[in-house]
């Protein structure tokens, strides 16, 4: 009897949250600012609440999928009784309503745990971190329940099966990529609350700072490994073997990840030296309004993509309002703020400071340049003023060279010191790794492949400008110590965090680079018996069959590779399958990964005479696009875990003993 | 001017150039990138220009698929059912891609007025009219009730023959 009234509880777990994240958002912030405690201690058992509810609203949706319970629109729509178990529980979240309810239950847990964590906060300012947590939640539940409500029913004739998840979204991939995406936009909220609670409360200091920080590496952590993961999947699943497309869908996620990783450079200057404050905030409010804007875009089906699931107007136009109010309320904050908390302080134009402003400068400029071509159509199409598309052209000329001039200087910064360089001191130590990148990068194509190449030797010298630097900087830090062991720990896991995700970018630079310049695609005509060669790898199709999966239909071919002339042989099988009950088809790639190629093997189409098309690629170093981008996430991680943001825990800890 | 209002001065002229420098480059990079979409109707009446990356789209006219019988190469035919736009392309067309179906291709118009498309790009769904060529149409003084009904019966009549 329970379980036939499990949406009905989910529903009404949602209008719960949402009423409880109305009084986390009231209560604290007036209490905040009429100093009365009573009201400022809601915060904490409410958002606790709040995730529990909204935690209950999704446990009945999954409920709801696992059971198969068609009466549910949305399990309806999206989900089939053949569909493996696992792709059931994914699929909560491949469609509209799914993935926002996904996102508040982030949000809200996000909440909870900053309101764990973050005890040690003055009243005041947890009351209005908690507070507008709080209201950003009240914002989505409202989405949800007033636009997207994910337990309407089919009532009184329920469908007798569903219409089965998108095939495209069937896949291992999917059932990481966004929940690691939301991980990242919703962690970046925590950060905003932060910023705009220290703005309401005139106080940002370095203790903020130090509050604030880790909160912004874990958000950027997620948002870089739920990138990668993207970037991934479009890879492998959409058969083109392409890793980015600069699809509005894919900028939407860069954009707040290009200012997460400014936000990230500009509280190192603010926790460190006093300065930049007002930019710092200004940075967060930029990110999460653009991790918003990214889900207006992809979610209000402006756009057409895998990630448009609905075009409900309605929808996009509520988003947009939301958006609205929070740029505009948190910019009236920061006008009216803002001066109070800032502070002038002096630095040389050769030091670290100057090299960060820098850093944040080009970032930002990279932020604008993937903005405007993102935006650029969709404003002239609102306009009436025609439709036009923006190709990947535009942003390759802007941005690789932008990448290149941050890299440079991102060799400099960490050997640079805060307030003043001696430009001697920087050349004497850096001239070698610079001449060395040079050379090499000049070099390697050469060797390699026998002809020079531009891009290559552009690529290669700023990997490993960045990485010879980075070494050269290790070496400066631990040479003095007795050992290099001792040194080596006696580093600060911030640093290593730091030459990480230095390190991550110099991986994924390479990668980008090599898979560009050298992949070798080649579209054949195969039958059985037919022999092509790729990249000195003879491809062979032995045979070709049907097969039928647990929902779908499938052609398959087995090819057989050789290398060369060694007599090391395997076996690769793409398919094309055709899913019954959408009768989409869709491409399954043969690939065979690598440290440095990958061989990618794609089924085409049927050809008249029975023979298939098929496109066979050689990518090499496409790996290190990922591995750099893990790297980066790693590195994040690791900062989060300095000591020095757990400082004043023991101090709380004796307080408690006391008390 | 006291020397600190001076120099603030001279900060700020630089970064103004620099700004400014920056957008005119964008603009200028984004004017060469553009893709302007085109429906068959429109490159019929010669409104397209020539030898320039444009979009075009419609629908895949039912029959007018012909792979060559030794390479890649395919040609078929975009309609909006007012205007027809010859399509040459080479390689691998998308999974989604069938006779009667929405499709937009990317690339350059050549002289003899055929199509010789980069990328051909298809969604799924039955009764799929690109929303441009909808808006094309609908500028051209056809209802889109017209065509709507027409793709309809397009996608049953393919239906009903497999």
């Amino acid at each position: 009897m329970l379980t036939r009234i499990l949406p009905e509880i989910g529903h009404f777990a949602l209008i719960i949250a949402l009423l409880m994240a109305v009084v986390q958002s009231v209560l604290p912030l007036a209490g905040a600012a009429t100093r009365r405690p009573l009201w400022m201690a809601y915060g904490q058992p409410m958002a606790t609440g709040q995730f529990l509810f909204v935690l209950l609203a999704y446990a009945c949706l999954t409920a709801s999928y696992a059971m198969d319970d068609f009466s549910v629109v949305n399990v309806a729509n999206n989900s089939n009784s053949l569909l493996p178990w696992y792709y059931k529980l994914s699929a909560v979240w491949g469609n509209h309503e799914g993935s926002v309810l996904l996102w508040s239950l982030m949000l809200a847990g996000w909440g909870c745990v900053a309101g764990w964590w973050s005890r040690r906060l003055p009243r005041d300012m947890l009351a209005r971190v908690l507070g507008i947590l709080g209201l950003i939640s009240v914002g989505f539940l409202l989405f949800i329940l007033l636009t997207s409500n994910p337990f309407e029913r089919h009532l009184p004739d329920i469908p007798a099966d569903g219409a089965d998840l998108n095939p495209l979204l069937q896949d291992i991939g999917l059932i990481i990529h966004p929940p690691m995406l939301y991980m990242g936009y919703v962690g970046f909220s925590v950060v905003f609350a932060f910023a705009i609670a220290a703005l309401l409360g005139g106080r940002l200091d370095a203790a903020w700072t130090r509050w604030a920080r880790p909160w912004t590496n874990a958000a950027w952590a997620f948002l870089t490994v739920g990138i990668a993961l993207g970037s991934w999947w479009a890879y492998y699943e959409l058969g083109w073997g392409g890793w980015w497309f600069w699809d509005p869908v894919e900028n939407a996620s860069l954009l707040p990840w290009l200012t997460g990783t400014a936000l990230i450079h500009s509280l190192a200057v603010t926790e460190k030296r006093g300065s930049f404050k007002s930019w710092t905030v200004l940075l967060a409010i930029a990110t999460f309004s653009l991790s918003l804007m990214g889900t207006f875009l992809v979610r209000s089906g402006v756009l057409t993509s895998v990630h448009a699931f609905a075009n409900d107007p309605s929808r996009g136009l509520f988003i947009l309002v939301l958006l609205a109010i929070t740029v505009t309320l948190s910019l009236i904050v920061f006008a009216l703020r803002a001066p109070r908390v800032s502070h002038a302080v002096r630095f040389n134009w050769l030091s670290r400071d100057a090299l960060l402003l820098i850093n944040n400068g080009l970032l930002v400029t990279a932020t604008m340049t993937v903005l405007l071509g993102t935006l650029y159509p969709l404003i002239l199409d609102s306009l009436g003023l025609g439709k036009i598309s923006v190709g990947p052209p535009y942003f390759n000329a802007l941005f690789v060279p932008l990448t290149v001039i941050t890299c440079l200087f991102m060799g400099l910064g960490p050997m640079a010191q805060w307030k003043s360089t001696s430009p001697g001191k920087l050349v004497r130590k850096l001239w070698l790794a610079g001449l060395v990148a040079l050379g090499l990068g000049a070099l390697v194509p050469l060797v390699y492949r026998g002809e020079w190449n531009l891009w290559v030797t552009l690529g290669l010298s700023t990997a490993l400008w960045i990485g010879l630097s980075l070494s050269r900087d290790l070496f400066d830090k631990v040479r003095h110590r007795h050992s290099i062991w001792k040194g080596l720990r006696r580093l600060s896991l911030a640093y290593w965090g730091m030459v990480l995700g230095h390190l991550g970018v110099a991986v994924t630079i390479v990668g980008a680079t090599v898979v560009s310049q050298y992949a070798v695609e080649r579209n054949v005509r195969m039958s059985p018996d037919i022999s092509v060669e790729v990249a000195g790898y003879h491809f062979t199709m032995t045979e070709l069959f049907d097969r039928r999966g647990a929902n779908f239909l499938a052609d398959t071919a087995v090819i057989e590779v050789q290398r060369g002339d060694s007599h090391r042989r395997f076996e690769m099988q793409p398919e094309k399958r055709l899913y019954l009950a959408t009768g989409m088809p869709m491409t399954q790639v043969a690939l065979r990964p690598g440290l440095f190629r990958d061989l990618y093997v794609a089924m085409g189409e049927e050809l008249d005479d029975g023979s298939w098309a098929m496109r066979i690629q050689y990518k090499p170093f496409v790996r290190w696009l990922w591995l750099g981008g893990l790297l980066m996430a790693l590195g994040g991680v690791l900062a989060v875990f300095d000591k020095r943001y757990r400082k004043t825990r023991p101090a709380r800890l004796t307080q408690e003993g006391q008390a | 001017m006291t020397p600190k209002r001076k120099r603030k001065l001279y900060v700020i002229v630089t970064l103004v150039s620099l700004a400014a420098v920056a957008v005119g480059l964008t603009l200028y990079a984004l004017r060469a990138n553009i893709n302007l979409f085109f429906s068959p109707v429109q490159i019929a009446q010669g409104e397209a220009p020539m030898s320039r990356s444009i979009r075009a789209g419609g629908m895949v006219k039912v029959g007018s698929v012909s792979r060559d019988a030794e390479s890649l190469d395919v040609a078929f035919t975009v309609t909006d059912f007012v205007g027809d736009l010859q399509v040459d392309y080479q390689g691998i067309l998308p999974d989604l891609f069938r006779e009667g179906q929405g499709v937009v291709v990317v690339g350059e118009l050549q002289d003899d007025g055929r199509f010789r498309a980069k990328d051909v790009l298809a969604r799924h769904d039955e009764n799929y009219m690109p929303p441009e060529v909808a808006q094309a149409l609908e500028e051209a003084g056809y209802s889109p009730a017209d065509f709507q009904a027409k793709a309809a019966e397009v996608g049953q009549q393919r239906k009903d023959d497999t």
